[in-house]
């Protein structure tokens, strides 16, 4: 799309994106270019000397069982966190949806935890689950269940995977209820005069119409769970215990920072850089063309 | 409603007040967690309501921090994250709006192979390139400055995009009347443009403080000396501070410093950030 009428200058419009362009370049090009670069070769400790060997890094890495563990850690976490913000989102947007009475102040109630650093609800959840003094370990011993997320791996992922999903609630309740408010009155009306109920209406009628939302959520929900999830994992678990909270962008970090191993992380680098760059396409492609009835 | 369905009513209300409870549960707890002096709170199960230490506890996180944690007053760490919130969304804002300007309203050589160029930084989050982002800055003798924590941060692709959909649904007519007027481009942008985009720049200006303050990793790696560290990044310090056991109730109170401020902007700017969020994502 373009504007039949526009400005005729030479030098303003570049002046005008210049700033824009400069910092694109310096602080995401540039450093793209050389995890590209440095994902090529092995480099000693301190950056002395370094040595071309080709695919060696991604050829060690798929050949390492920690990095295949964190893919699917990675995977479990990402999916899980996604289904369980996405469904309880969708029910509290489809009450909210139907009520009359106190309708903002549900909505205020529900869409503040938006606001909430992942970091910050980590460190909260942490709190409460804590094993020697935590609510939330409180009740869950009292009811039988041996907590103690700092030996059990499988415990502390499900530790992040509920802080993750907890913050992400409000995001996709408001995606769901803008949703839910363009669905056309008319069709549940119809519906309910053919006396359908409103269980088969929702399964009939509300959520297919939601299927583009609901597609969009999942993209956006996979990115929050590989990417922004980060602080949530280093302020809590810090991957642990051993790895079984190390999610993939996690391992980029402990393997580069930590770990000194420069040529693994930047190759690590690239490979998130392709996994974003695919759901980018996706959710731009398939999304915005909508999955249309 | 539909029809009149008393139970499925009762059903309606009950699953929302479920709802917010299990959202606000865990913040109730830090608050509460966050009154009470440490013996309370050193034996299972802790106090569910206030103590009476809570004057205690937070005059001594503002005015002299965590000594176990390097001892920063919370106050400065909390100056400092709103001086990075605030540069991240005056920045983002201002370089958007102005190249999505440029690419809207001018013709130009590779105009849009520049548009791309920003299109793809939507591609590249800081999580997936740490270790060069690291060495850039460092070549740069960026590190620990207020430079660092904000300049690397302003490029936004979202916002260009939600700036640029705006601008070409602007008629023409007024660039046209403009020109009539001998108005020059950049007359036109403040007399006319800017106007016009001010509730999108209101409701950006609210996403973009939330996530600027929220910044966490960026800050972590940029920042070594205290003076600059800002308080989402902060509480990692004190969670994991070594020797010392976790003080839990003074980092339940560094917590509820630390999202008082998004959260108060999102409950008293609601309508407008609906309005920011749902169209900066589309």
């Amino acid at each position: 799309m373009q504007k039949r009428v526009v400005f005729r200058s030479r030098l303003l419009p570049y002046l005008l994106v210049a700033p824009q362009i400069a910092v694109t370049v310096v602080f995401f090009f540039w450093p793209s270019y050389q995890a590209l670069e440095s994902s090529f070769f092995l480099e000693d400790a301190f950056g002395f000397s370094r040595q071309w060997v080709g695919l060696l890094n991604y050829t060690e890495l798929f050949d390492d069982p920690g990095y295949l563990r964190s893919f699917r850690t990675t995977l479990i976490f990402g999916l899980s966190v996604a289904f369980l913000a996405m469904s309880l989102a969708l029910a509290l947007a489809v009450a909210a949806n139907r009520v009359v009475r106190a309708a903002t102040s549900y909505r205020t109630l529900l869409i503040w935890p938006y606001a909430v650093a992942p970091a910050l609800a980590g460190v909260i959840w942490y709190f409460l689950m804590n094993p020697s003094l935590g609510i939330v370990a409180y009740w869950l011993q009292n009811a039988g269940v041996d907590w103690n997320h700092y030996v059990n791996g499988d415990q502390a992922l499900l530790l992040v995977i509920v802080a993750a999903a907890w913050k992400q609630i409000s995001y996709n309740f408001l995606f769901f209820l803008a949703g839910l408010q363009s669905i056309p009155r008319s069709l549940i009306e119809a519906a309910a005069i053919d006396r359908a109920t409103p269980f088969q209406r929702f399964w009939t009628i509300t959520f297919p119409l939601l299927t583009p939302t609901t597609f969009f959520l999942l993209v956006v929900n996979l990115v929050y769970a590989f990417f922004d999830t980060f602080a949530l994992i280093h302020a809590t678990t810090e991957g642990g215990p051993v790895d079984a909270t190390s999610i993939l962008v996690f391992r980029v970090y402990s393997t580069g920072f930590v770990g000194q191993d420069y040529g693994s992380s930047a190759a690590q680098s690239v490979i998130l850089m392709a996994l974003v760059i695919a759901m980018t396409i996706v959710q731009f492609r398939y999304v915005e063309r909508k999955v249309v009835y | 409603m539909v029809e009149n369905r008393p139970l499925l009513t009762f059903l309606t209300h009950f699953a929302l007040i479920m709802g917010v409870v299990f959202l606000c549960f865990p913040v109730w707890m830090a608050l509460v967690a966050s009154t009470h002096g440490p013996d309370a709170l050193a034996r299972s199960p802790i106090p569910m309501w206030f103590g009476d230490q809570g004057w205690q506890n937070y005059s001594q996180l503002l005015a002299a921090g965590l000594p176990e944690a390097g001892g920063v007053p919370l106050g400065r760490m909390m100056w400092n994250s709103l001086i990075m919130a605030l540069g991240i969304t005056f920045g983002k804002i201002a370089v958007s709006i102005l190249a999505a300007y440029a690419v809207v309203y001018f013709r130009f050589p590779f105009r849009m192979g520049f548009f791309w160029m920003i299109f793809i930084t939507l591609m590249l989050p800081v999580e997936v390139r740490i270790l060069p982002t690291f060495d850039v800055v460092t070549k740069l003798g960026l590190l620990n400055t207020y430079t660092v924590l904000i300049i690397p941060l302003i490029a936004s692709a979202t916002a260009t995009l939600l700036f640029r959909q705006f601008f070409l649904t602007i008629p023409d007519e007024l660039v046209e009347a403009a020109r009539i007027d001998r108005a020059g481009p950049m007359r036109f942008f403040w007399d006319i443009l800017m106007p016009l985009s001010r509730t999108n720049i209101a409701a950006l200006f609210i996403i973009l403080f939330i996530y600027g303050w929220n910044q966490y990793l960026w800050p972590f790696l940029v920042t070594s000396d205290e003076s600059l560290y800002t308080v989402v990044m902060g509480i990692q310090r004190m969670v994991n501070s070594g020797e010392a056991l976790p003080v839990w109730h003074l980092i339940m109170g560094t917590a509820i410093l630390a999202m008082v401020p998004p959260v108060l902007v999102v409950i008293a700017m609601q309508k407008l950030f609906v309005k920011g969020l749902v169209e900066s994502e589309k």
